[in-house]
């Protein structure tokens, strides 16, 4: 699956990476507290989360994920989208509450860690 | 051993938001280095919540990394009140951070043991009152 598919699927609005949604992305995790973001997550490319400050994207960056997908039309402020340009990250916005946008992303195939054991 | 590539950063007190420069900017030195990305990840996770806590618990810090081919040591002093019960710190859930810190993600008492589970070595020294250091080596196999 491309980030331009989580586009579609999500019907997100692109805030930052444009220019980059050809990206290539297999796995995802939903999660709201970054601690468990970095404790658990092995190697999936998408963080769906509904926080909006700055350690959600250096949360992802220090994953090495690909982009994040902010639930809820959660709008995270100017900086934080700064930020997110400055290390490549891309990020979507959806009004998806959290479930749903995991619940659409797993039936169009991307799959959390358990599936691609 | 000859002296390797030595990084310094200073950790702001209580800006949750700036947490992370540190690990950013070494992070950024491995991949140019041409560090493997595991080696690089294991190094930018326990850096980054070593940051958070010396942001969250202490009064911020500085923070040394001192790059050898074959290693990487990290070095994390604060100026904090200092752990009065590592063994309990060390468990998983444990956490006396505050409502502010949760509402930013962190705070689950995960910090320290995922430090401990990103490190070959990690060692705590502490002293009520003064500070904690956090010393913590990445071996490069």
């Amino acid at each position: 699956m491309k980030v331009q598919d989580l586009v579609r699927i999500l019907d997100a609005k692109v805030l930052t990476g444009e220019d980059r949604m050809d990206t290539e992305v297999h796995s995802a995790c939903g999660a709201d507290m970054m601690s468990d973001v970095l404790a658990f997550v092995k190697e999936q490319a998408v963080l769906l989360t509904g926080l909006t400050n700055p350690q959600v994207v250096r949360t992802a960056e220090m994953m090495d994920m690909r982009c994040v997908v902010f639930v809820r039309g959660k709008q995270p402020p100017e900086a934080v989208v700064e930020l997110a340009r400055e290390h490549e990250m891309i990020l979507l916005q959806t009004q998806r509450r959290m479930f749903t946008a995991c619940g659409m992303l797993y039936e169009a195939g991307l799959r959390g860690e358990e599936g691609n054991r | 051993m000859s002296e390797g590539l030595k990084l310094h950063f200073e950790v702001a007190p209580d800006d949750i938001a700036a947490a992370g420069n540190a690990s950013t900017g070494t992070k950024n030195t491995l991949k140019k280095m041409g560090f493997p990305a595991a080696i690089i990840r294991r190094v930018a996770i326990a850096m980054y919540e070593g940051e958070i806590n010396m942001v969250i618990h202490a009064k911020g810090g500085d923070v040394d990394v001192e790059i050898q081919p074959d290693r990487i040591v990290m070095t994390l002093a604060d100026r904090g009140p200092g752990i009065p019960d590592i063994d309990l710190a060390m468990q998983e859930g444990w956490s006396t951070a505050t409502e502010n810190v949760r509402e930013y993600g962190f705070g689950a008492g995960m910090g320290l043991p995922n430090m401990k589970k990103n490190t070959d070595e990690m060692r705590i020294d502490t002293q009520l009152g003064v500070g904690t250091t956090v010393t913590m080596t990445v071996y490069v196999a």
